[in-house]
């Protein structure tokens, strides 16, 4: 970074080990940033492991809003040995090195500035202060007021007692000190246009605007195996359950996680689960149940990379398919996913009201690095938001697979009306009892998956497109890519250049094809090596999509890999 | 309460002539009408095999979902709606065998249901393979060289993880059966009661003259409370004790230690979300 930045946003990255409390100078500075007028956004890598490691997290500051993820570093805090190495490929001569000697003192390539991190800490009480002062370093970089930063003290560490907080608001007063030292001698020049509006805004996580949107849609019953990175939403849920009447309960397994909730659905509740990968897989002879028998249930997959155990904490998009084709048989379903935190909330709210009305499973895909980035928002609309009563209080006559012109038939639940509701895995008659009727059976598919997709066609939340409408190129993706791909295409700010996003990604909808038709050259960012999402469209619409550029390495998609790939595809055009 | 108003007047019951499904089936009957519990406000809920199709013969509510998987919907459905009766039906392969671990923790988790086992000691539905209970040298299409796995003893496993209400009963011996079952219903807790019931077709070991010759009812004075003796019992396997073999009642049903119904008792899905809530929680992100 050179002396007389005037950038517009500043990449800062903080790296140590697991244990370090890297996680707390996140969650410091996120707020600090965003209660001092700037814009905010944070993401983290880090290793599935408890203690060392090398683990880091970037924090955007910008005077503009922002939703992705940069391979650059202006400013790195090198807390372990380990580091520099760990993010060599992301350095270079611009990027200023700050830490404390002990852990920089081998590193030659670079120019450092050094400073007094554990010996400070030392002096307050031991390492574990470290954290705070490194907080409070970049604080007073960034001029963010002191009072700012010993509020969000104050309430982060009051649980602890008052010593703790003592201690911790000294740490960061120690870090200011040293941070007024580094500003004073120039080393770290950083000017950015506060807007004081920007403290009142909404700061949140991908998971936490899924799990807003789900408390919104009703849901009142969630049961769930621990699996990252779905557990930070089972958290969310699991901790709000008494204000919102919400029932949570940790299954024994997968298995049991969606078998109950599909009785809960039954039962009358608004039920979801939240799950990855191999957890999932464990899941899919409910998610046939819940097509066979036609109660709704609500999934919720952060993706992370396979297969099997893969990488536990790191983020992909491989899992489309597995939801797409998830379950024996063939019936009616619904997959979201979104880019960006009101889409998140607007559609996990969404999701019940559909389940509900369909009768069908609905998924929400999310991933590591969706569900753990954090960034500020004006606000959440609550204005339409509406929970639709889809219940029915049964006759004597009831009949839960009554065959009807849509598909769907009246939900009736137990207990609700004089009627008994009668639901089978196996083919059923229209009361619910087992059959083999061939003739029924035949009826029944098509009611399960023809006529419910018919309608649920009409009503697709369709692609969001970015940029000019009359453009050359088109830019195709889907889910977390979303801030990322907006920020290059912006960037490039080309007449030519558009960015097609979707957020429903299964069933594609009907503009689909208008959109691809128009464009004379199409590209597409995905986060696995198939590109499934473009064969989904390739299956769809028998339209191939000119270029792909996959990333499976476990890494979301930066801002300057985005830009290079397009850049290429331009010039090789 | 007429045990008639149970009837399914078209059903096409699948079940062998002479099995010991149709005794189980008129005795749930009797239960349900002697209890004067209303088909609107019961559940059953079952898996897949002989046993799993009883729901089907039953006026009331059903949740026939998948194989060894009944136990977790049957949970979800008392804890969303607590005033409904749920009873869940399975054989010995659903519950024991693929649906072994939900048996485990829903002992654990104690809701607050039935939990009635088929105990023929042979896979009906698939044609005579070895079950979970299965005792040594029966041989099948499968268990070539006969069986040589230790058999599963249920009453056992449930006695250990203090299961709120232990039995075992004979299809054979209806009159007995029912008064284990009204028990059971009538329990506020978990309850298991395995049933053993001959499987005419595909065990010919186990016969009814079998199970009559090898079981033999608990002593009056049997203490259904001490758990030692109650496990005690449970582990002869010589000739099967009949009864009740332990009972725990003080322990909290999985619905009364659920927050929602600490101060509210309504069932959960009457509820409404409260947006005035939800806005306070939305708005609370604005601050630190």
């Amino acid at each position: 970074m050179s002396d007389d930045s005037s950038k517009e946003d500043v990449s800062i990255v903080i790296c140590g080990e697991a244990g370090q409390g890297i996680q707390t100078v996140e969650s410091i500075l996120v707020q600090a940033i965003k209660m001092g007028g700037y814009h905010v956004f944070s993401s983290k890598e880090y290793m599935s492991r408890v203690r060392g490691g090398e683990n880091s997290t970037e924090i955007r500051i910008s005077s503009q809003r922002l939703n992705s993820y940069v391979e650059r570093i202006d400013i790195l805090l090198a807390l372990s040995d380990g580091a520099i190495d760990h993010l060599n490929q992301r350095i270079t001569s611009e990027t200023l090195i700050l830490g404390d000697e002990k852990n920089l003192k081998s590193v030659t390539e670079y120019d450092t500035i050094t400073i007094p991190l554990f010996k400070s800490a030392e002096e307050l009480g031991g390492p574990i202060f470290s954290n705070v002062i490194v907080a409070g370093v970049i604080s007073r970089v960034l001029n963010i007021s002191s009072e700012i930063f010993n509020e969000i003290i104050t309430r982060m560490f009051s649980r602890k007692g008052e010593k703790i907080v003592e201690k911790d608001l000294e740490a960061g007063k120690k870090g200011h000190e040293i941070g007024e030292q580094l500003v004073k001698s120039g080393k770290i020049k950083i000017q950015l246009t506060k807007d004081p509006q920007i403290k009142y805004e909404l700061l949140l996580s991908g998971t936490e605007a899924v799990g807003l949107g789900c408390l919104a849609g009703g849901c009142n019953f969630m049961s769930s195996y621990p699996m990252t990175p779905s557990t930070p939403l089972q958290m969310f849920m699991a901790q709000n359950g008494v204000e919102f009447d919400l029932i949570f309960e940790q299954a024994e397994d997968e298995i049991a996680a969606l078998n109950m909730s599909i009785g809960a659905f039954y039962a009358g509740a608004r039920s979801m689960i939240a799950t990855s990968g191999s957890g999932f897989a464990l899941m899919e002879e409910a998610v046939g149940l819940s097509g066979m028998i036609e109660t709704p249930v609500v999934i919720y997959v952060g993706q992370r990379p396979g297969p099997a155990v893969g990488l536990p904490t790191r983020t992909s998009q491989e899992d489309l398919n597995l939801t797409l084709y998830s379950g024996p048989g063939e019936f009616a379903r619904i997959i979201f996913a979104p880019g960006n935190f009101e889409d998140a909330f607007k559609l996990s709210q969404i999701a019940f009201n559909l389940a509900d009305k369909y009768q069908i499973p609905v998924f929400i895909l999310s991933d590591q690095y969706f569900a753990e980035c954090y960034y500020n928002i004006p606000s959440l609309d609550l204005s339409d938001l509406k929970i639709e009563n889809h219940i029915v209080k049964t006759d004597e006559n009831y009949k839960r697979y009554q065959l009807t012109p849509d598909g769907v038939s009246p939900r009736g639940i137990p207990g609700f009306g004089v009627g008994v509701v009668v639901v089978d895995s196996d083919e059923h008659d229209e009361e619910g009892h087992i059959t083999e009727d061939l003739d029924l059976r035949a009826k029944m598919v098509e009611k399960r998956f023809t006529k419910k997709m018919e309608k649920i066609r009409e009503e697709v939340i369709p692609p969001e497109l970015v940029g000019n409408e009359d453009y050359e190129i088109l830019v195709l993706g889907w889910g977390s890519t979303y801030g990322t791909i907006k920020e290059v295409v912006n960037e490039l700010d080309s007449d030519k250049i558009a960015f097609l996003h979707f957020k429903q990604v299964y069933p594609l909808s009907s503009d689909t094809g208008k959109y691809l038709k128009k464009a004379l050259k199409t590209i597409i960012f995905e986060n696995n090596i198939n590109s499934q999402f473009g064969n989904l469209i390739k299956l769809e619409l028998g339209f191939d999509i000119d270029e792909t550029v996959l990333k499976y390495d476990g890494m979301p998609f930066s801002v300057e890999e985005v830009t290079n790939n397009l850049k290429k595809f331009l010039e090789g055009l | 309460m007429d045990p008639k108003i149970f009837d399914m007047e078209n059903a096409d019951v699948a079940w062998c002539p002479g099995c010991g499904n149709f005794s189980i089936l008129s005795t749930v009957k009797k239960v349900l009408a002697e209890l004067e519990i209303n088909p609107e406000d019961l559940v059953l809920v079952s898996g897949i095999g002989q046993a799993g199709k009883l729901p089907h013969y039953v006026k009331s509510n059903v949740f026939n979902g998948l194989h060894g998987r009944s136990l977790p919907p049957a949970t979800g459905i008392k804890a969303v709606n607590p005033e409904l009766t749920v009873i869940d039906v399975s054989g010995d392969g659903c519950m024991y065998g693929e649906g072994g671990n939900h048996f485990i923790h829903t002992i654990r988790r104690n809701p607050n249901i039935t939990n009635i086992v088929h105990n023929n000691m042979v896979y009906g539905l698939t044609k005579g393979q070895a079950s979970p209970t299965t005792r040594a040298n029966f041989k099948s299409n499968l268990q070539v060289e006969g069986v040589f796995l230790e058999p599963f003893n249920p009453l056992s496993v449930a006695i250990a993880l203090k299961a709120s209400f232990v039995a075992r009963a004979f299809s054979g011996d209806m009159d007995q059966t029912k008064e284990i079952l009204k028990k059971a219903i009538k329990h506020k807790g978990y309850a298991l009661v395995d049933i053993f019931q001959p499987c005419v077709t595909f065990n010919k070991v186990n016969t009814f003259e079998w199970f009559r010759e090898n079981t033999y009812y608990l002593e009056d004075t049997h203490d259904p409370s001490n758990i030692g003796e109650a496990f005690q019992r449970a582990m002869e396997t010589d000739k099967y004790p009949l009864g009740i073999f332990y009972v725990n009642n003080d322990k909290k049903t999985f619905e009364e230690n659920l927050a929602v119904y600490n101060k509210n008792k309504s069932p959960v899905y009457k509820r409404k979300v409260d947006l005035n809530k939800l806005e306070t929680l939305i708005n609370s992100k604005r601050s630190i």
